[in-house]
């Protein structure tokens, strides 16, 4: 059993605030990721779970054990580092038995252990090589033996998949998936790809200047968003933020930007209220658009093309209405011509709304 | 064209080669050519002395019987090892102290040890010369083994914190999560990651003090505990006489051993002095 409680925590680097106020319950047997832009903290939060670094305030549990105090060595944690940080002078074998030695298991059984670790990952035939001899991905299995043949409580992964090249990332990020269902082991995952957050992890803590943004499953962070940054960091390509005002008051709400109007269907409207007249963040994500044939006033966006973008499965297209410029996902295979008029129906139950000063969703999420 | 191509990397690279190598190596030429000449042809000035026309051993004999060169050679390697040891056990500790565990002085501790080094030994060795009185180490091995590391732990220091500091963090994280401690971090993993570093700290220790005049000079005056550069000096020139055949012979079998650890570990050397813990 090993569930991860973080209580309050803060972390203060010479009056610099790394990390504030962060509450987090894990699960045993989650497998939870930080994600966010690089420096929002999410590395010094796991690096104060290992504890490599010191808590300036707040309390932090291992199961029942409050750890704030506790050293590295006694948490039951083991972790794998973006650099993989393999001895280079020790052979793959020694690599994976240092800890097991460290923590002075008999040779029979580290052997075992090692064997068994390298079993699961499919090293058997690399242990007496040196980590020089290694290529990234091998690198990787190796540094993810040393961690499992610890059988640790908690594993904390700080971007373990960032140096590998994209095809071997994907293919990695499955792997650990599903080690870590066959392992069955609670694992704090840190990474700055929301791609990777969104496919690995069963919740998500978005953050963002030391800050929590929103923790919850890939999902519901992509459907219902609590505010603009996790509205436009969750997705790719990213979600369509811009500034609209909102006109009218009942059932006869709408939006006015760039150079349309959208009148909004009357079960938003009821959201609403406080904002009459006033100017708001409207989210729309690029594949929440549907074309038509013409422009209908207070319906549709009449836009311009500007880029087309055929990724293949999906075509991109950037357009700009007015001042405000528009991402759209317009099918696999859809001729459409730069400089060309296209008219965009946004679909009105998938768009977001936010607060333009406090960035909070106005949707009630 | 393939001519051409040979003729030039001869012209630009060869040739100031040669140059170089014959600049470098002349007086240890001048040296073994004197050490196999009689004094008389030494002072013959009709002869050519580029060559030897009737070699002798006569002045190696010399060097041997009439001095206690063996002895000194003892003395030399006596306080030369010693030091070195002495100064890589400070030098190794203070580097990693000073690069890694982050206490709040490290900095300014990293500039003390440097500004040491810049003080003169010229200066440095009159209140040196005070303490080893009052220490009642005048005279004795013990005076040279104490104060070389006046001059070896700052260079080794700093050589080593560049070495330490190219050792990624992480390696060592790693190993603490795993269990070790600060002890078992520095023997299992950091010491066989600087072996380059630490032996050319070593080597460079070995030979300034197997080299070192001044401070052999001012603390030692019995013979029998003279190294190398002092007992030749002081023993070998009696007067205004120079006993030019035996010093060379004394030059060239004190150059010996440190020719033999350098070839010996030249590759690390390289190594050690560009840093760096490759991939």
């Amino acid at each position: 059993m090993a569930e991860v409680r973080l209580e309050k925590v803060c972390k203060l680097f010479d009056e610099v605030v790394a990390v504030d106020n962060f509450n987090l319950s894990i699960q045993d047997k989650e497998f939870v990721v930080l994600v966010g832009p690089s420096g929002c903290g999410k590395t010094t939060t796991l690096r104060m779970i290992a504890g490599l670094e010191s808590i300036t305030s707040g309390d932090i549990y291992i199961g029942d054990r409050l750890i704030n105090k506790l050293p590295a060595k006694d948490r039951n944690i083991a972790m794998v580092f973006q650099n993989y940080a393999l001895y280079p002078h020790m052979t793959v074998y020694d690599n994976m038995a240092f800890s097991l030695e460290m923590h002075k298991r008999s040779k029979d059984e580290i052997k075992e252990r090692v064997q068994e670790a390298a079993e699961i990952l499919g090293i058997q035939g690399l242990l007496l090589r040196r980590p020089k001899q290694l290529s990234g991905g091998q690198r990787q299995r190796v540094a993810l033996g040393r961690a499992i043949v610890r059988k640790p409580g908690v594993f904390l992964f700080d971007e373990p998949l960032s140096n590998l090249d994209a095809k071997l990332r994907v293919q990695t990020r499955l792997e650990l998936k599903k080690l870590h269902e066959r392992l069955a082991t609670t694992a704090v995952y840190v990474t700055h790809d929301q791609i990777e957050a969104m496919t690995m992890g069963d919740r998500i803590v978005v953050m963002h200047d030391g800050f929590i943004k929103q923790v919850g499953s890939p999902l519901e962070l992509y459907d219902r968003p609590a505010n603009q940054f996790v509205a436009g960091f969750i997705g790719s390509p990213a979600m369509n933020l811009f500034e609209a005002e909102l006109n009218g008051t009942g059932d006869g709400v709408s939006l006015q930007a760039g150079d349309f109007t959208l009148e909004l269907p009357p079960d938003k409207a009821m959201h609403f209220q406080d904002y009459t007249e006033q100017k708001v963040i409207v989210g729309i994500r690029p594949e929440d658009f549907k074309r038509a044939a013409e422009h209908s006033p207070g319906q549709t966006i009449p836009a311009t093309v500007e880029v087309v973008e055929p990724i293949g499965n999906e075509t991109y297209v950037n357009v700009t209405s007015g001042n405000v410029t528009l991402t759209a996902a317009v099918g696999r295979r859809t001729k459409i011509e730069p400089h060309s008029t296209l008219n965009l129906i946004p679909i009105f139950e998938n768009m977001h709304l936010f607060d333009i000063r406090s960035q909070i969703s106005i949707l009630g999420h | 064209m393939v001519i051409e191509r040979i003729g030039s990397k001869v012209i630009k690279f060869y040739v100031p080669l040669a140059a170089y190598l014959a600049f470098l190596l002349f007086p240890f030429y001048w040296m073994v050519n004197t050490v196999f000449k009689s004094d008389m042809e030494l002072y013959n000035l009709d002869l050519n002395p580029l060559y030897i026309h009737s070699p002798t051993l006569g002045n190696i004999v010399t060097l041997f019987t009439e001095t206690i060169f063996l002895r000194w050679m003892a003395n030399t390697f006596f306080v030369a090892l010693s030091a070195t040891i002495i100064s890589l056990v400070v030098s190794l500790l203070a580097a990693y102290a000073i690069q890694r565990l982050q206490f709040k002085t490290s900095g300014p501790t990293g500039v003390a040890i440097f500004l040491g080094y810049l003080v003169p030994q010229t200066i440095l060795f009159i209140p040196l010369a005070h303490t080893i009185f009052k220490l009642k180490l005048w005279d004795s091995l013990w005076a040279l083994i104490l104060t070389y590391p006046t001059f070896l732990i700052p260079f080794c220091t700093w050589l080593l914190m560049g070495y330490f500091k190219s050792i990624p963090k992480e390696m060592e994280e790693c190993a603490m999560i795993d269990g070790a401690s600060r002890i078992k971090i520095f023997r299992r993993i950091i010491l066989p990651l600087c072996l380059p570093g630490v032996l050319s700290a070593g080597i460079f220790c070995f030979t300034l003090s197997w080299n070192e005049y001044l401070y052999a000079l001012a603390f030692i005056s019995s013979s029998a505990k003279k190294t190398v550069p002092i007992g030749l000096v002081t023993e070998l020139v009696r007067g205004d006489v120079y006993h030019w055949g035996a010093l060379m012979a004394g030059a060239l079998c004190a150059s010996v051993p440190i020719a033999l650890v350098y070839s010996f570990f030249v590759d690390h050397y390289v190594a050690g002095m560009t840093g760096a813990l490759k991939e």
